[in-house]
């Protein structure tokens, strides 16, 4: 047995083999094939499972996000059968002997040479559809896996660390735990981690050895430890653990449909961070009043070329009706910084995370923003929708923001196409900027939610991916918790609630102090949702509130 | 063998998504052989690459020609369907 010893960012106990997430090849081997027929045969059959891949996906993109959706696969389906492309292949292979490999890259690049050199902008991207569709053939004939996981049986997937356009495309129902080299715990893979229910452990470096491949392992992601090859009392305990986590759990079920109230009646809301539409299930499950952060890159993530209007729209009005009244708050667009999209084409920066990102995109790209506004106030028509804003630090942008809501508004009105008049507008308070100037802020929007990682991170002037600076990114320092302690006055004072949003939210030796300070909504995983009903039903908030204030802003206890 | 002229309304012409639907309703008149032709270039109507190639915009014009199968029928009915689509 090998024991290897990481950070768990995400708890549980999984059981399975090992398996190292597979990047795409990108080497190309030219040989001369000696026997034609069979190297053609090789290519009908990549041919093929490249066109059942495609149709599994259109259904996919049907069921999560509709026809049109569905469509691009199927595009990308009559692509990989059209005959010039076919006959193309044929001929390098039969006539010039070429492998197969090297006769779809050569094809790829003359169809995708045609698109480009087309007068049209928009013909000229069908290139990338060209290249995408002859990828998907070139990984099938390299035995690459697409989704990046070789087993038909659910893995513990081992990756150096995953970016956030691979985790979208992960095959979930194949992962029973994340385990990483590099990674922090607010890392995306821990995110995601977090949000499926199933163990994380990151930060494991050099220790995870290549050889540990398809060998059967354990991890514990309340301890971080990963056991390759465990012996008979490790899976016996590990075992027993999770089953006692089990128990928990049936525990934790019986809080279902109770209220989030503390035991000298003080009431919060306990509402869901999700990433796309599907995750809208696991809301339900774990019964959180409502969805406090939606997150809308993944549908940046998941397309090659911007979104259009009609795709976001079926997402978000799938993601809506499926919550059924309850309140859906989607955060528009937040790329930049560490979430990079390839056809944003957003040039490379020294600082990125205080650079061209989230709300700062939108604004000096209104096109993009106007899209994506014009599809929630459709959507907002089919349940009950929020808006906010990421990354802001000045009124001036606000202002600039609502004024655009109000121009989608007013054109949809004179179109006559349903919304709700009553779409709550607010911002994220993630900036110290935002946080000071809160009294300002909420006289602009209907509520604020506080983003603490990003909060965390430009308050204490700590890169929250570094590994490195651990220690020093502390989320509980005073600095951040006297921030939240303003933002929520200052809402307060001007008839407006305030929540949090971010990882904080979910940590229980928090909760009374969140409590005291009056917050009035904390979004966080599903899977926090009932532990922290729990918290809340245990904790009295008359008895701590005095304590915790001076706590915080006298001058007693030291962090 | 027939032929029409139809002016292509969409506001994106026949652009990826129009022509993958295109290709797909010829695919349903397997009796005829129906090509398309824009300005000097003709190509056959069930190759998308080829269909997507011609880069046919809004207010351009398309010559389809029907050949085999019950022509007049085909005719009626791709060019009701294009009048609904494209």
């Amino acid at each position: 047995m090998i024991t290897i010893q990481g950070k768990g960012v995400s708890t549980g106990v999984a059981e399975g083999p090992l398996y190292f997430y597979k990047r795409a090849v990108t080497t190309l081997k030219r040989y001369t094939v000696e026997d034609t027929e069979s190297e053609w045969n090789r290519f009908k059959d990549a041919q093929q499972k490249c066109i059942d891949q495609l149709g599994e996906l259109a259904e996919k993109a049907r069921e999560e996000a509709g026809d049109e959706a569905a469509m691009l696969f199927e595009t990308h389906q009559m692509m990989a059968e059209d005959l010039d492309y076919e006959e193309t292949i044929q001929a390098l292979i039969m006539e010039e002997a070429n492998n197969a490999e090297a006769a779809v890259t050569d094809t790829s690049v003359q169809f995708a040479e045609m698109f480009a050199s087309m007068d049209d902008t928009y013909m000229q991207a069908r290139a990338a559809d060209v290249k995408d569709v002859s990828d998907r053939i070139l990984n099938i004939l390299y035995g690459v896996v697409q989704g990046g996981i070789d087993s038909d049986v659910p893995v513990i997937l081992a990756a150096d660390d995953l970016a956030p356009s691979e985790t979208i495309q992960l095959d979930k129902n194949k992962i029973l735990a994340f385990v990483t080299e590099g990674g922090s715990s607010s890392s995306h893979t821990a995110i995601l981690a977090r949000t499926m229910g199933i163990p994380a452990i990151v930060g494991l470096g050099d220790q995870m050895k290549p050889e540990f491949e398809g060998r059967p392992a354990m991890v514990d992601g309340s301890t971080g430890q990963v056991y390759v090859d465990p012996d008979e009392g490790t899976v016996a305990n590990l075992r027993d653990k999770r089953r006692r986590q089990l128990e928990y759990q049936q525990m934790l079920d019986e809080l279902k449909g109770k209220e989030n109230v503390t035991l000298d009646g003080q009431h919060i809301r306990v509402f869901c961070n999700i990433g796309s539409p599907e995750d809208v299930h696991s809301v339900l499950l774990n019964d959180a009043d409502g969805v406090g952060l939606f997150r809308s890159e993944f549908l940046y993530l998941n397309c090659d070329d911007y979104p259009t209007e009609d795709y976001q729209f079926e997402a978000y009005k799938k993601a809506l009706s499926d919550m059924d009244g309850r309140e859906v708050i989607i955060r528009t667009l937040d790329i930049g910084a560490d979430k990079q999209i390839g056809y944003f084409e957003l040039p490379k920066e020294e600082n990125p995370a205080l650079g061209n990102r989230a709300l700062r995109i939108c604004l000096n790209r209104p096109e993009i923003f106007h899209t994506q506004l014009r599809a929630l106030y459709r959507a907002s028509a089919y349940g009950h929708l929020g808006i906010m804003f990421p990354m802001v630090t000045s009124v001036w942008e606000v202002r600039e923001a609502k004024k655009m809501c109000e121009q989608v508004k007013s054109e949809l009105k004179a179109e006559g196409i349903p919304y709700d008049e009553h779409v709550q507008v607010g911002i994220m308070i993630e900036t110290p900027a935002a946080a000071v100037i809160s009294d300002r802020l909420a006289k602009e929007v209907d509520f604020f939610s506080c983003g603490t990682n990003d909060l965390t991170q430009y308050t204490l002037a700590c890169d929250r991916q570094n590994n490195d600076l651990g220690r020093f990114f502390n989320p509980h320092h005073p600095a951040v918790l006297r921030l939240l302690k303003m933002v929520t006055d200052n809402a307060h004072k001007n008839g407006i609630w305030v929540g949090i949003c971010g990882e904080l939210g979910a940590d229980l030796e928090l909760t009374e102090t969140f409590l005291s300070i009056g917050i009035d909504e904390l979004s966080v995983s599903p899977r926090s949702v009932l532990p922290l009903r729990k918290k809340i039903r245990e904790t009295d908030v008359s008895k701590v509130r005095d304590e915790l204030m001076d706590d915080l802003l006298g001058e007693g206890k030291i962090f | 063998m027939k032929e029409f002229e139809f002016v292509v309304t969409d506001p994106v012409g026949i652009h990826a998504r129009p022509a993958g639907n295109l290709v797909k309703e010829i695919k349903k008149y397997t009796d005829s052989k129906i090509s398309l032709t824009k300005g000097e270039k003709t190509v056959d109507g069930l190759r998308l690459m080829a269909v997507m190639g011609l880069g046919v915009k809004q207010g351009e014009t398309v010559k389809f020609t029907v050949e085999g199968g019950d022509e007049d029928a085909v005719v009626e009915s791709l060019s009701a369907w294009l009048k609904e689509n494209l």
